[in-house]
């Protein structure tokens, strides 16, 4: 495996879903390459910020509103 | 209940409508719209999909006909285009000439650590713009897995697209955002923004 193959299985390799043969050459490539390991380690670095993105929440006013229209509903 | 469902949920498809929408004040009357819509049918819900994929579809294609109002070119249905091709830069490698084809010319540059990084505001800003770049299959794809904690199974279902192209999707715009948060983090330049 070369490491422009390597950077393209990242994804694949995260989500288990390698077939055998391809995930045990993924692993012996990542034993010996220090720069796929970096690049794995960023891949991995850049998922974890994204998922620490603050959350996002409607306007009040919005919010407010569909309350309303629920309890309408509710009372039809 | 009903406020409960509406708080938990209001991120992830804040998120994955402004995919398809220009502003966040666009995405917000998406969702409106949406639940909305929802309350309307609600009596014919049949409960042959699950509640959440009833409701985030009609999301997206509320988001999608709002999108293109708005002229925003929606490739959504086509599968060339920015989706094919290496994810990585192919210079960054050797060529076939070389002895070790295919392997990196030089190594990614190392990031600076997180306790060297300036402030967590100014990544999200900057995360914030790159996902504004992103194609808008690969930011619905990228929001609902990673930015909001999707499984992959839901993703597919929600946005009606089979397991190989969510990966593919994924993969695409979690190779650009690290190309970028590079540009950003790699030592040298961190030091500058310092």
């Amino acid at each position: 495996m070369t490491c422009s193959e390597f950077v393209e299985l990242v994804t694949a390799y995260l989500e288990g879903d390698l077939d055998p043969g391809t995930g045990a050459r993924f692993i012996e490539h990542l034993a010996l390459c220090e720069g796929c390991e970096r690049y794995l380690d960023q891949f991995r670095a850049t998922i974890d910020r994204l998922g620490s993105l603050p959350e996002e929440s409607l306007s009040e006013p919005a919010r407010g509103a569909l309350l309303d229209a629920f309890r309408d509903w509710q009372a039809r | 209940m009903f406020a409960r469902v509406l708080d938990a949920w209001s991120s992830s498809m804040l998120r994955l409508a402004r995919s398809f929408v220009s502003t966040h004040a666009s995405a917000e009357e998406v969702v409106q719209d949406t639940w909305l819509a929802v309350l309307k049918g609600l009596h014919g819900f049949e409960g042959r999909a699950a509640f959440r994929t009833w409701v985030y579809r009609i999301l997206v294609s509320t988001a999608k006909k709002r999108g293109v109002r708005e002229g925003r070119s929606l490739p959504w249905s086509s599968v060339a285009g920015p989706d094919d091709g290496p994810t990585v830069d192919p210079s960054r490698f050797r060529g076939p000439e070389d002895p070790y084809p295919g392997g990196w010319r030089e190594f990614p540059p190392a990031w600076a650590t997180p306790e060297e990084v300036a402030l967590s505001t100014e990544i999200h800003t900057l995360l914030g713009e790159i996902l504004d770049a992103l194609p808008a299959r690969q930011r619905a794809v990228l929001s609902l897995r990673d930015v909001s904690g999707h499984s992959a199974r839901e993703v597919c279902e929600l946005l009606e697209i089979t397991p190989a192209n969510q990966r593919v999707l994924l993969h695409r715009a979690r190779a650009v955002v690290r190309e970028r948060l590079a540009g950003y983090l790699a030592s040298g330049v961190a030091h500058d923004v310092q």
